[in-house]
């Protein structure tokens, strides 16, 4: 088996050192390790999206990413997003309509969701449908999720200047 | 007197957002694979690679000595501490099973089937240790075919059953060769149901842990029935119930895939009990698709007699399913088969019918119940079939089925199978669906397009829906499975509620509907109302979540218990007030005059006195501010719900690829407690039953080896598959109850795949082509019309 690695990260703005072994993905990294479990593993073949998190501002699946690729960059996770309160409208939202069941998809949803609505504008609901189109959700008929994201759409640009 | 359920100030019918959502939004959830406990270890199995296979020789001793490893057991070694277990049931008369243990002893039946286990540090490391297990297989043929499972140059599974039949039931109503004999035209079809499965987003998870110094098990596990999951424990590791909890915290998904006791949560349970620590175990994915329960699979030759003016004459299915190598226990395998031979033919008005279902083992991974167990088969072959005569009689689906449909005032009545119909509303559901769709407009838009060469279709089917089951499902037949259900109620110092209730919850809304339902029977804000559930420490003894029993059965305990804590807290009140209790009534949080409205004292203040002023109350008051109450239904075995639904979607008959473009549902499930949860609810239902019509498909080679064992071959609906779906309501509530409700889990799976492959068939009726199997694949198109 390979030797350990030390990688050194920024997770939800918080500098981290950790020696892991090379075969550690950063979902288990996060989880098991930082103890941040918001993020959820539903297939580890890069499939479901539960595990999706954020690392150097772009989506990635936790479960394709090895920690030590992270090395050197910065992640967030729905723990973070939450606190910063980027996402407190779209969780809003999604409270509001009950765009959630059982709730294993929803971070992860929540954070694809916030990669669309980053890029600005009002997306229609099928561009909407098609870019959660790599989370599954098994418990509602995404509509109400879809519908979450088009509300946070319309509000922010309506509040945008 | 009117109800208060239906007072301006009820919060029953109120589209109220759930509470405690934050949690589960913010990541800040607590599911069972989300738990870490001082000192835990981590399972992992060996799988048996052969679906059928006797076990030899087993070397532990090179895996005993890899890093981080604690334990290795063999089937051997934890059958020396759990009893085995069969899944029968008396009342499922002639049903047979052979025991089954926590690891395969001897000899493993289907690939998956766990062998070994290994308990270590962590999951890696088990998984490391499971490569240095020696062990040899002797393969053995296997029963991949259900069609040939009972041919006699098939291999008997389990030689000491005698045959591979585990189940066959045979029902006549009425007179069906007469019925047939008589009809102006008989249609026959071959149906087909693939196998699929559940695939809950979280796997199934388990931790376990022995206390020795208490001698107490306790089990975290994603599951929908605790005390029911208790029982199982303590009876199979020779435990007392009381030395046995089980707690359910939140749990990703679970569709009916986690109301059942797996062999290798059973290995979790024991092999905590010898280690004296804390074990985990979850499933990975490969271990869901190959160890889950599987459903559906079923092959049915159905037959419908019609008159020429649309009058159906009889039903008649012959219908044969594979379960795997054992009845799953303890709510058994014949369940789904039985559902289908009493559910055909359940929405319409015919008397002469004729059932056969067998069930046969086979060596792949069990089947069991899974949401709408049995419904989908049942509405789809009987849709199907209106859909095929109304075509061959040249009648429009809705005008056969306007024809045939129970009427609406013939309540109470009897179906063929003798299921008892308190209030059911097909037509009104039917009148308000066409409206939903605006049926005449899309027919004239489906002519204008085929004109042009695009071919849509229009697809409904009506159905019925068992909930609320009674005794009659589980307990009559011998199994420990709680019919009834309980709430406790108790008025805190605070003026706050807590409710513990026997039902689960896995993300439906039950903590919500249970919150409205409580703070309507006592007159709180729904905000006072704190829902403990999943905790057979805590709750009263009930069965928990399934068969949509939540509503109905948890709903009606929670509103009774809270009527009592009323009547408790009125009654100190009027002591307190010095004013008879009946001219009281509790509002917002206050006692109030019943008659003019007028505050008189809030809870929070006659909590007060009632704990830490006693000593001020009148002579002889002994309040009791804790209530509880059980509820079971009586006047019926099970409840009955209604619905129609239609999809109407686009074929390309060259590419054969399907376009979902709308789907309608109307359902009658009785009082709505909250259309905000119900509707996305039955949203998700159609969803997963659109993954059975179009997608879903546990694919096995002759070998009996699983080809779709990931998520990446086996296709679940995502987001960008699946139409707009539009849910209307008909209400008929059932009578039984003061809250009126039905349950609703399961309308949306019960007709999707029904009104998909209607709408296919519609599609193709042009080119004389008819689909009778799902999942409608485009290769499954492209065969239809003769292009592959």
């Amino acid at each position: 088996m390979m030797r350990d690695i030390t990688i050194t990260l920024a997770v939800n703005g918080e500098s981290i050192t950790q020696t892991v072994p090379p075969r550690l993905h950063l979902a288990d990294f996060v989880r098991e390790r930082l103890g941040l479990t918001g993020t959820h593993l539903g297939c580890e073949h890069g499939v479901c999206g539960a595990c999706t998190l954020r690392l150097d501002g772009a989506i990635v699946r936790g479960c394709l990413v090895l920690a030590v690729q992270a090395d050197g960059g910065s992640v967030e996770t729905i723990e973070g997003v939450t606190d910063s309160g980027e996402i407190a409208d779209l969780q809003a939202a999604f409270h509001q309509r009950n765009a959630l069941q059982c709730g294993f998809c929803t971070p992860a949803m929540l954070l694809t969701a916030q990669d669309l609505l980053r890029r600005g504008g009002v997306p229609d609901r099928a561009a909407i449908r098609e870019h959660l189109s790599g989370n599954y959700c098994r418990c509602t008929g995404y509509q109400a999720i879809v519908e979450a994201v088009e509300a946070t759409a319309r509000a922010r640009a309506q509040a945008a200047p | 007197m009117s109800s208060p359920l239906d007072a301006p100030s009820s919060l029953v019918g109120r589209p109220l957002p759930r509470p405690n959502l934050a949690r589960l939004m913010q990541g800040r959830a607590q599911y069972v694979s989300d738990l870490v406990l001082p000192r835990m270890l981590h399972l992992a199995f060996l799988r048996s690679p052969h679906a059928h296979a006797r076990i030899g020789a087993i070397d532990l001793a090179a895996a005993r000595a890899m890093p981080g490893v604690a334990a290795v057991f063999t089937g051997a070694d934890l059958a020396a501490v759990v009893t085995p277990w069969v899944g029968v049931l008396s009342h499922l008369k002639g049903l047979k099973s052979a025991p089954q243990y926590p690891l395969a002893v001897e000899r493993a039946c289907w690939q998956g089937e766990a062998v070994a286990a290994v308990a270590a540090r962590s999951r890696a490391e088990a998984e490391d240790a499971l490569d240095h297990i020696g062990i040899t297989y002797e393969p053995l043929p296997p029963v991949a075919d259900m069609e040939t499972a009972l041919d006699p140059a098939t291999p008997v599974i389990h030689p000491a059953l005698g045959d591979n039949l585990a189940f066959e039931r045979r029902f006549t109503a009425g007179d069906p060769d007469a019925a047939f004999a008589a009809a102006d035209a008989v249609v026959t079809a071959d149906f087909r149901f693939a196998r699929h499965t559940g695939v809950t987003l979280e796997p199934r998870a388990i931790v376990a842990d022995w206390n020795r110094a208490e001698q107490r098990l306790t089990v975290h596990q994603g599951h929908q029935a605790p005390h029911m999951m208790q029982d199982v424990y303590a009876r199979h590791l020779g435990l007392d119930l009381a030395q046995v909890r089980v707690v359910c915290h939140d749990v990703g998904g679970s569709f009916g895939l986690k109301v059942h006791a797996y062999p290798d949560e059973m290995a979790t349970v024991a092999i905590a009990r010898l280690l004296g620590r804390p074990v985990r175990f979850v499933a990975d994915r490969l271990e869901s698709f190959t160890t889950d329960i599987h459903a559906r699979d079923h092959r049915v030759t159905a037959r419908i007699g019609i008159m020429r003016d649309g009058r159906i004459t009889g039903f008649e299915i012959d219908d044969l399913t594979g379960i795997g190598p054992y009845s799953v226990y303890p709510r058994t395998s014949a369940v789904e088969a039985n559902q289908v031979v009493n559910l055909v033919g359940g929405p319409y008005a015919v008397a002469d019918y004729r059932a056969r279902t067998r069930v046969v083992f086979q060596t792949k991974t069990p089947m069991c119940q899974y949401r709408a167990v049995g419904h989908p088969i049942a509405t789809s072959i009987t849709e199907g079939l209106v859909d095929l005569a109304a075509a061959r009689i040249g009648m429009d689906p809705v005008s056969v089925r306007r024809r045939n449909l129970i009427r609406d005032d013939a309540y109470p009545c009897d179906s063929a199978t003798g299921m008892k119909f308190e209030r059911l509303s097909h037509h009104a559901a039917l009148d308000k669906l066409l409206v939903m769709m605006d049926y005449d407009r899309l027919r004239a838009e489906q002519a204008r397009l085929r004109a042009a060469g695009v071919q849509r279709g229009i697809g409904i089917a009506s159905f019925i829906e068992i909930t609320n089951p009674g005794p009659a499902f589980y307990g009559v037949g011998g199994a420990r499975i709680s019919a009834q259900d309980g709430a406790t109620l108790r008025l805190d110092p605070g003026g706050f509620v807590t409710c513990q209730t026997g039902v689960t919850e896995q993300g439906q809304g039950t903590e919500a509907i249970i919150a409205q339902i409580v703070a309507t029977a006592l007159g709180v804000p729904v905000a006072r109302v704190r829902v403990m559930l999943g905790d057979t420490d805590v709750t009263p003894y009930g069965g928990g979540t399934w068969a949509s029993r939540g509503a109905g059965i948890g709903g009606e305990a929670a509103w009774r218990a809270g009527r009592a804590l009323r009547d408790n807290v009125l009654a100190v009140a009027g002591s307190i007030l010095q004013a008879p209790p009946e001219g009281l009534d509790i509002a917002d949080g206050v006692i109030v005059d019943a008659a003019d409205r007028r505050a008189r004292l809030p809870l929070d203040e006659l909590a007060r006195l009632v704990y830490f002023r006693p000593d001020t109350l009148p002579g002889g008051m002994q309040p009791e501010l804790v209530a509880t109450r059980h509820y079971l239904p009586r006047d019926y075995p099970f409840a009955f719900t209604n619905g129609v639904q239609a999809s109407w979607l686009e074929l390309d008959p060259q590419t054969g690829f399907v376009r979902l473009l709308r789907h309608w549902v109307v359902e009658d499930c009785g009082r709505v407690i909250n259309p905000l949860l119900l509707d996305e609810q039955i949203r998700g239902g159609v969803v997963q039953g659109l993954g059975a019509a179009l997608f879903e498909h546990c694919r096995y080679d002759a070998e009996g080896q699983m080809l779709t064992a990931s998520m990446a071959d086996y296709l679940v609906p995502m987001a960008g598959e699946v139409p707009e779906i539009d849910i209307g309501h008909v209400v008929s509530p059932t009578a039984e109850s003061a809250l009126g409700a039905k349950g609703a889990g399961e309308a949306g799976t019960a007709g999707a795949a029904a009104a998909v492959a209607n709408a296919v068939n519609d599609a193709l009726r042009p080119f004389g082509a008819v689909i009778t199997e799902i999942p409608i694949t485009p290769e499954t198109v492209l065969r239809a019309l003769g292009r592959v």
